[in-house]
């Protein structure tokens, strides 16, 4: 698998944001320009058939990330490359648009409210000119509805009228429609109840079984990645903090980053557990910490780690960006129980 | 145990629509003890929320309680007036909503917020009153509160203010405590402080709490007994090992089962096929019974009351005794 | 067909409406002025405007009720002898015209300009937002004069009265048109962020597709309830040009001419002349500004 020629590949992947308050107050206050750095130099590569996750806290980059790779927004540097070809290249983006598809978070506001459900399905074959001939189209709907377990007879009616997890099933329908290969889902199942959650995440990995899809996914909940994920990355503030193989990442995390977001999720298992919270906050993606932006809230930080920003290097299987690993010092930190309960 | 210091009795709440009632909650019972936490939990529409809204006397209007009824230390709370339910929720009855921007008023510092809630409700001067909020502001972990006390609401970050809303609720020493989905909108790492907070309180304070969320693991590590809701009703309530565990209630067994397990990658996880019904389309009998895959004649006709299943109480004809002796 | 009349009777808005009793008489008077004017040539009792039919010495009737009052003129003469009743029918034809005309001008401008601005933001939304900002300092009414007294310096006086209603219809409608590009763009900022929109983007829909097939169509709710409100003031304005002698021509009085004529006789005691246009003129305008209120409560999920 790690063999396969990458479907998706970020190099140094930046998007910053002008967040400035308009001219006249910064004149008033005498304030400079402010830059929000959502997403500050990442690299991933994705392999054919496979998915790649990227979890953290919000503000953290990761929607942002999704948005680069279908071309929602352009990259501030560094380069999106879909199947050997970069978008930033004349017309690179409009010959791939029909082979990377996106689902939405919100099931409610991803579907147009004024619009039929045949209509919605249809956009992106209309829209690519896939096919012509109005029965056709049609045919396609009839039998997207029915892949994503919802009937033939529902395309006449609006998005209104059905749940948040049929919404879903559409905003998927939608999405295949224009027989992608590649698709990032930005939190998918987020907005869902939790056995709605089920339905659309088993319904996700098998259509990727079915169709072959190269998956990019989204989340906050380590749980839900660590179901349908091959390899996961753990964003903060706009940087990969660590990036491992799901089963390595869970049964040994090593950043502690990683480890402290482990701890902290509730679990069912922990009945009556008591936690050690990380403390602290995530700082402002607008005034970052100096060096490793983890170090205020780090139990291993020192020196260097305040002065000295991380790179990813390899660490065992994974890839992590912290000078403790690197240096060896990261033993001082416990594993978090739900690890030591998997290995 | 103690004598229940909450006890809501068949609850009933209506809401007269154009198109004729809905019935948002039905026959809901529940008790809590001082000290206890109580979770509540359910997907989107089972009525969770409502049902901690008609206990502070906040129902959205047209909803009204129908029939049964809700006792505060003894003592009827659902037919209270305005003005008495007002000052009950300030005094005894805490509330924490999932959006801390709601409960708080950007206008004034948050130090005058508790210092006016204490005064309000207990019978301290305003020096003393300002050292005690200072004190709750401490006490949710609000670092250097003696200097942020006189701070406005928009300079909390996200997780600071939905403790300073903790604070506001606690500052009166309410003996209940009603909190909805408190976590939601928080991170994870900042779930966890608030959590291991809440917790803290009802153990040293002896305050009672109905903790309303969607998030079971919130609920397996906060709550000592667990209420499960389905379509308006209590479909399962009982100790949370057991409903987390050992569920009885196939509603239930379906709801843990969907949970995705966070030590270890199954291959397809377990679900409930369908949605919930909307209030207007309830079926008859059991609520659940078109998504039940144990389901049989009698479910389809009769709707079940709590039943006792041994380690908890479902809702559910399979433990029905006589049932199961015919 | 029926099933979309059947789905309107159904629907919570007819419900709304049988539920406020001051809406059902606004919408019955509202009614009354528009089928009023719109069939006046075949209802009115008498045609103010051939010439041949009037009858100077008919001229100052009092209304019937009135003991010189005369059966055929309902509410009294004008000065030519023109009947009042048939009179006002007649303009509020013109008055509704105006109004009606105007009220489309400015929506179709405001909601293309607003569409625009809210959508492509930048230098766009600036400079379009500026000048709205601009031209609401001003009272709608001065910029309607500004332009009506430009228009009519810039053409040949030959072409005025030809060209009068347009111009007036112009004006109005130029000076209105920024309270739907406000209310449109701040719609379009809040559906343009939807992912619907995004998803459309990411699909490589044309922009002015998606603003014209998906933006558009969700930020017309706001857009009815402005323009029945507008639709009285549009009324408002043109009266009031033609009270000020610079709207519609004299050849084609409408209630505001109406209006102006009979202020010459108010003090020498023939009051009708001008009292019952005027009567006409607040009950068109109240009915139609009653109905956009209830509308934009009847719409507003939050009053509901």
């Amino acid at each position: 698998m790690a063999d396969a020629p990458p479907m998706f590949e970020a190099r140094d992947l930046a998007r910053h944001f002008d967040v400035s308050r308009p001219f006249l107050q910064r004149l008033i206050t005498r304030e400079g320009k402010r830059t929000l750095r959502a997403v500050d130099g990442i690299s991933f590569s994705i392999p054919k058939g496979s998915t790649l996750s990227l979890v953290g806290e919000s503000g953290c980059g990761k929607s942002t990330v999704a948005r680069l790779s279908v071309g929602l927004y352009g990259p501030t540097a560094g380069s999106v490359i879909f199947d050997g070809r970069d978008l930033s290249e004349a017309r690179g983006l409009a010959d791939q648009r029909r082979r990377m598809q996106m689902i939405f978070q919100d099931p409610y506001a991803s579907l147009n409210p004024r619009w039929r459900v045949a209509d919605i399905i249809a956009e992106p074959i209309r829209a690519f000119g896939l096919m012509t001939s109005r029965a056709e189209q049609q045919d396609r709907v009839a039998e997207l509805l029915t892949q994503v377990g919802l009937s033939p007879l529902d395309r006449v009616k609006f998005p209104h009228e059905f749940s948040g997890g049929q919404r879903q099933r559409i905003s998927i329908a939608r999405a295949l429609s224009s027989n992608p290969e590649f698709l990032v889902c930005d939190e998918p199942t987020s907005a869902l109840d939790v056995s709605v959650q089920a339905q659309i995440l088993n319904l996700m990995k098998e259509l990727q079984q079915r169709l072959g899809l190269t998956f990019l996914f989204i989340s906050h909940n380590l749980a839900v990645v660590r179901q349908v994920s091959d390899r996961i990355g753990v964003m903060y503030l706009g940087r990969l903090a660590e990036l491992a193989p799901a089963e390595t990442l869970f049964r040994t995390p090593r950043h502690p980053y990683t480890r402290a977001l482990m701890e902290a999720i509730p679990d069912l298992e922990m009945t009556g557990r008591e936690r050690i919270p990380v403390g602290g906050e995530v700082p402002s993606p607008i005034t970052p910490p100096s060096g490793c932006a983890f170090h205020p809230r780090c139990p291993l930080a020192n020196d260097r780690c305040v002065r000295e920003r991380p790179e990813l290097k390899p660490a065992g299987e994974a890839m992590v960006a912290c000078h403790a690993v690197e240096e060896g010092r990261d033993d001082a930190m416990p594993m978090p129980a739900i690890a030591r309960r998997a290995a | 145990m103690a004598a229940p210091l909450l006890q809501v009795r068949n609850l009933r709440v209506e809401f007269p629509t154009r198109r004729g009632t809905l019935v948002a909650l039905d026959d809901v019972s529940f008790d809590i003890s001082p000290g206890e936490v109580l979770g509540v939990v359910g997907e989107s529409g089972a009525g969770k929320s409502m049902t901690g809204a008609a206990i502070i006397g906040l129902l959205e209007p047209p909803g009204r309680i129908a029939r049964g009824e809700i006792l505060f230390d003894g003592k009827r709370i659902d037919n209270l007036r305005y003005e008495q339910m007002r000052r009950l929720r300030g005094k005894e009855i805490g509330a924490i909503f999932q959006d801390p921007l709601t409960t708080l008023n950007p206008l004034y510092t948050v130090g005058r917020q508790l210092v006016e809630t204490i005064t309000t409700h207990l019978p301290v001067n305003p020096a003393e009153a300002r050292k005690r909020a200072i004190g709750w502001l401490e006490m949710v972990g609000i670092p250097a509160a003696a200097q942020r006390i006189d701070s406005y609401p928009h300079e909390f970050s996200g997780g600071m203010r939905q403790r300073v809303v903790i604070a506001l609720a606690l500052c009166a020493e309410p003996r209940l405590i009603v909190a909805d989905e408190p976590t939601t909108a928080l991170d994870v790492s900042i779930q966890a402080q608030v959590i291991a907070l809440l917790k803290t309180l009802a153990r040293e304070k002896g305050t009672a709490m109905m903790l309303v969320t969607h998030d079971m693991g919130v609920i397996a590590e906060t709550a000592d007994r667990v209420a499960v809701m389905y379509a308006g009703r209590v479909a399962e309530i009982g100790p949370v090992r057991e409903v987390v565990k050992h569920a009885n209630h196939p509603y239930s067994v379906g709801l843990m089962g969907s949970i995705p397990p966070l030590d270890r990658r199954v291959e397809r996880l377990a679900q409930i096929d369908g949605s919930m019904p909307r209030l207007s389309a309830i079926p008859q009998g059991c609520a659940y019974n078109p998504r039940c895959p144990q389901v049989f004649d009698k479910c389809r006709q009769l709707r079940p009351d709590l039943i006792d299943a041994g380690t908890t109480r479902a809702a559910c004809w399979l433990y029905d005794t006589e049932m199961a002796r015919g | 067909m029926s099933a979309a009349v059947q789905r309107f009777f159904g629907s919570d808005l007819w419900w709304s409406f049988t539920r406020s009793p001051i809406t059902m008489v606004s919408a019955i008077v509202a009614a009354i002025c528009i089928l009023g004017a719109l069939f006046a040539p075949v209802i009115a009792p008498h045609n103010p405007f051939d010439l041949a039919s009037l009858n100077l010495s008919d001229a100052f009737k009092p209304p019937a009720w009135h003991e010189d009052g005369a059966r055929e003129y309902a509410l009294g003469t004008d000065d030519q002898g023109r009947d009042v009743l048939s009179a006002i029918m007649y303009g509020a034809r013109v008055s509704l015209l105006v109004g009606l005309s105007a009220t489309a001008f400015a929506t179709l401008l405001g909601v293309s300009l607003g569409l625009l601005a809210g959508y492509l933001g930048g230098a766009v939304d600036g400079l379009l937002m500026r000048i709205c900002d601009v031209q609401l300092t001003f009272p709608s009414i001065l910029v309607a004069l500004l332009v009506d007294g430009v228009v009519r310096a810039a053409l040949p006086r030959e072409a005025h009265d030809q060209i009068a209603l347009f111009v007036v219809i112009f004006a109005i409608g130029i000076s209105e048109w920024p309270k739907f590009a406000r209310t449109v763009r701040g719609s379009t900022l809040v559906e343009r962020n939807k992912e619907y929109v995004q998803a459309a983007r990411v699909i490589g829909v044309p922009r002015l597709r998606i603003m014209v097939s998906h933006v558009l169509p969700n930020v017309l709710g706001p857009v009815l309830v402005v323009a029945t409100l507008n639709l009285g003031l549009a009324i408002l304005a043109e009266a009031t040009l033609s009270f000020l002698g610079v709207g519609v021509p004299p050849t084609q009085p409408s209630l505001g001419t109406l209006i102006r004529i009979g202020n010459d006789f108010l003090f020498s005691g023939e009051w009708w002349i001008t009292i019952f246009p005027g009567v006409a003129l607040i009950a068109m305008v109240l009915s139609v500004n009653l109905l956009g209120d209830w509308l934009r409560d009847a719409l507003n999920p939050k009053l509901r």
